[in-house]
């Protein structure tokens, strides 16, 4: 899969998710960190060309197994979502239709493309509800959503997103309304199928435990940019952009070893309508100079794989970090 | 600024809350009360001590914010009592139970909801002043002023409505409305767990910093440990109405001897990816059950890893002191 985006989208003239590109390897697992309103729901909803109304992707091309999906017919698009790339969403009581038995959605989930003939769609409802650890599946295929707890929900929406064996499934917070225990499932079940159907998935999370749980590659969005990215492990550990930096200290580790203060972000996500000049980070950076109200950095490579949109870069402002931490 | 108000201020020395042996259950609506009870919190005793954070953490429907309501009489228990200052507030009524309220104070999650929209926030602020007849109009003013302040809110916003604020400042809205009456005890019922991240850390550095400007208490209730344990001096984990483990914020992480404890600990997933690597996840097995009917002996053995049979089906462990200032529920405890 070769998968290139680079829009700007108008909900009026905000723009959600403003010019990006990223491109991902079949099997591969990438996490889209960022708080609300810094454009990762829609990057994920315009990848499926599925942007609410009033907003449009105005620019750019999106490519899934080298088909362009903005410029997809009203007719391919039904077989592409749902097909080639699946989504779930955070709430799986409002995915769910309540009045309908969860095996029968399932099973309408193939029905409604062409992998799968009625029979086979029958048959696999159940393998489907095994997969995805579903105790007694035979009879829970007969449940009502009602009946299921809140992770069983997730699990058969998971089910139903790998009803047609596509090649992306994009996760939005999937478990931010779960406890943590059965976060930790479902976690643990994506990882999993990743790797026993190499399916790739894109996981998108406010939360950097979450994304480095399960991703190996990271992108940190800020304002409808991308402002930092690369491997997971190289971005969680040598952040150079400060609003990773100050993202991964902002939040309590449950292995602290002492009580540090935790770094604060003061004030608040921009407003999308009245961005800022130059960096869209720079009111609310520890670390701006001169340069960073006026002219806007460019993403630009800091190591191997890694790129930051920062004129600053963490790794020359290290003194001044240790200072704030203390 | 507090004597010109005629603030309540009392002197005590021991715990400031104790909470002994709490049951509250809901009945379920069978009528004519033949219907099965929830028993939301069965069985609960803790103390809080004068100054300090407890956490209290556990995944929904645990009884957590059931038991902070019970604490701030929002609810009445079912049984035992709960006393504040040395003085049981369950058996308190009427005008002298409303007297006590001065002295504590909850903040709650949502903070869209518990603010009134018709209301300026420098109304919302004062309101709890004015319920007391609390001072003048000028000096409830000036407090309400200070109290923002210190909240990190510009004064000069007090004639402003809540819609025109974020979610973060909404909060320090209801920190300043809970602070207003210099409150010794703060129940903060999942304070943060409705705001962005970055926004997060502000409220807990703020809660932090009024703590000690202001030598409150805390519970924090929560369903996130690492922030729990953030914050908290002890944290007490809770399961299906019961407290299973008390530590120190250390022991709760360093030693857990509850096997409930671990699995929590262990669900958690680490930003730090070399960690994150090394992280096992005990994963549980099934639902947790229903706390109508809950599971017998030990409500956590049907999907505890560690239970053994017959003794954990049939004798229920009382939370016992197994370390200096570390108490657990468990049979088996330390053995996961």
């Amino acid at each position: 899969m070769n998968l290139t985006t680079e829009f700007g989208n108008a909900a009026g003239t905000v723009r959600a998710v403003d010019g990006i590109s990223f491109e991902m390897d079949p099997g591969e697992t990438l996490g889209i960190v960022g708080e609300s309103g810094s454009g990762k729901s829609m990057t994920a909803l315009s990848i499926l060309n599925l942007v609410p109304e009033p907003g449009r992707i105005s620019g750019g091309q999106i490519l899934v197994n080298n088909q362009d999906v903005v410029s997809m017919t009203s007719s391919e698009l039904l077989e592409y979502r749902g097909g080639d790339v699946a989504m779930i969403f955070q709430d799986p009581m409002t995915s769910l239709n309540p009045v309908l038995r969860v095996g029968f959605q399932i099973e309408e989930a193939m029905r409604a493309h062409s992998r799968f003939d009625k029979r086979q769609a029958k048959e696999r409802v159940i393998p489907l509800l095994q997969r995805v650890r579903i105790p007694s599946p035979q009879q829970r295929a007969k449940d009502y959503p009602h009946q299921f707890s809140g992770g069983m929900r997730q699990r058969a929406m998971i089910a139903m997103g790998l009803a047609n064996e596509p090649s992306l499934l994009i996760a939005d917070e999937p478990t931010t309304a779960l406890d943590v225990t059965v976060q930790a499932q479902i976690l643990e079940l994506l990882k999993d199928l990743n790797r026993e159907l190499g399916t790739a998935i894109i996981l998108i999370s406010h939360n950097v435990a979450v994304i480095s749980s399960l991703c190996t590659r990271v992108m940190v969005m800020y304002a409808g940019r991308v402002v930092e990215s690369g491997p997971t492990r190289q971005v969680f550990d040598h952040p150079e952009h400060p609003y990773t930096w100050s993202l991964l200290r902002s939040v309590p580790r449950v292995d602290e070893r002492r009580h540090e203060r935790l770094i604060s972000i003061e004030g608040m996500p921009p407003d999308l309508s009245r961005l800022p000049s130059g960096c869209k980070f720079h009111p609310r950076c520890h670390f701006k100079v001169d340069r960073c109200s006026h002219e806007e950095p460019p993403l630009a490579e800091v190591a191997a794989e890694q790129e930051a949109r920062c004129w600053v870069l963490m790794r020359n402002v290290s003194s001044q970090a240790q200072a704030l931490k203390t | 600024m507090s004597q010109t108000l005629g603030l309540v201020e009392t002197k005590w020395e021991g715990p400031l809350v104790s909470v002994k042996d709490v049951y509250k259950h809901f009945p379920t609506g069978g009528g004519l009360g033949r219907g099965a009870v929830v028993r939301a919190v069965d069985g609960v005793s803790f103390e809080i001590a004068g100054g300090e954070t407890l956490g209290l953490v556990g995944e929904s429907g645990c009884g957590k914010s059931t038991l902070g309501r019970v604490i701030m009489q929002l609810q009445t228990a079912t049984k035992g009592s709960v006393e504040f200052e040395g003085r049981d507030l369950t058996k308190m009524h009427g005008e002298k139970l409303r007297q006590v309220r001065q002295r504590m104070q909850i903040i709650f999650q949502d903070p869209y909801a518990s603010l009134n929209p018709r209301m300026t926030i420098g109304d919302i602020v004062a309101e709890p002043l004015k319920n007391f007849g609390l001072g003048g109009r000028r000096d409830r003013e000036k407090r309400v002023h200070e109290v923002m302040r210190v909240c990190g809110l510009n004064p000069n916003f007090a004639n402003r409505y809540p819609h025109e604020f974020s979610g973060g400042q909404r909060q320090r809205i209801g920190i300043a409305r809970a602070l207003v009456l210099t409150p010794s005890l703060v129940v903060a019922d999942e304070p943060i767990s409705a705001l962005d991240v970055s926004i997060q850390a502000q409220i807990v550095n703020l809660l932090e910093d009024l703590q000690a400007k202001f030598k409150l208490t805390y519970l924090f209730i929560a369903h996130d440990l690492s922030v729990v344990r953030h914050v908290s001096d002890r944290v007490a984990v809770m399961y299906l109405g019961k407290i299973v483990e008390i530590a120190t914020s250390r022991d709760v992480y360093d030693t857990p001897l509850h096997p409930y404890t671990k699995v929590l600990l262990s669900s958690i997933p680490n930003a730090d990816p070399d960690l994150e690597v090394q992280r096992k996840p005990i994963l549980l097995k099934g639902e947790i059950p229903s706390p109508i009917n809950p599971p017998s002996g030990c409500r956590f053995h049907t999907r505890c890893p560690i239970a053994q049979l017959p003794i954990c089906a049939e004798v229920e462990p009382l939370l016992e002191k197994k370390a200096d200032g570390h108490v657990a529920a468990c049979h088996f405890a330390g053995k996961l």
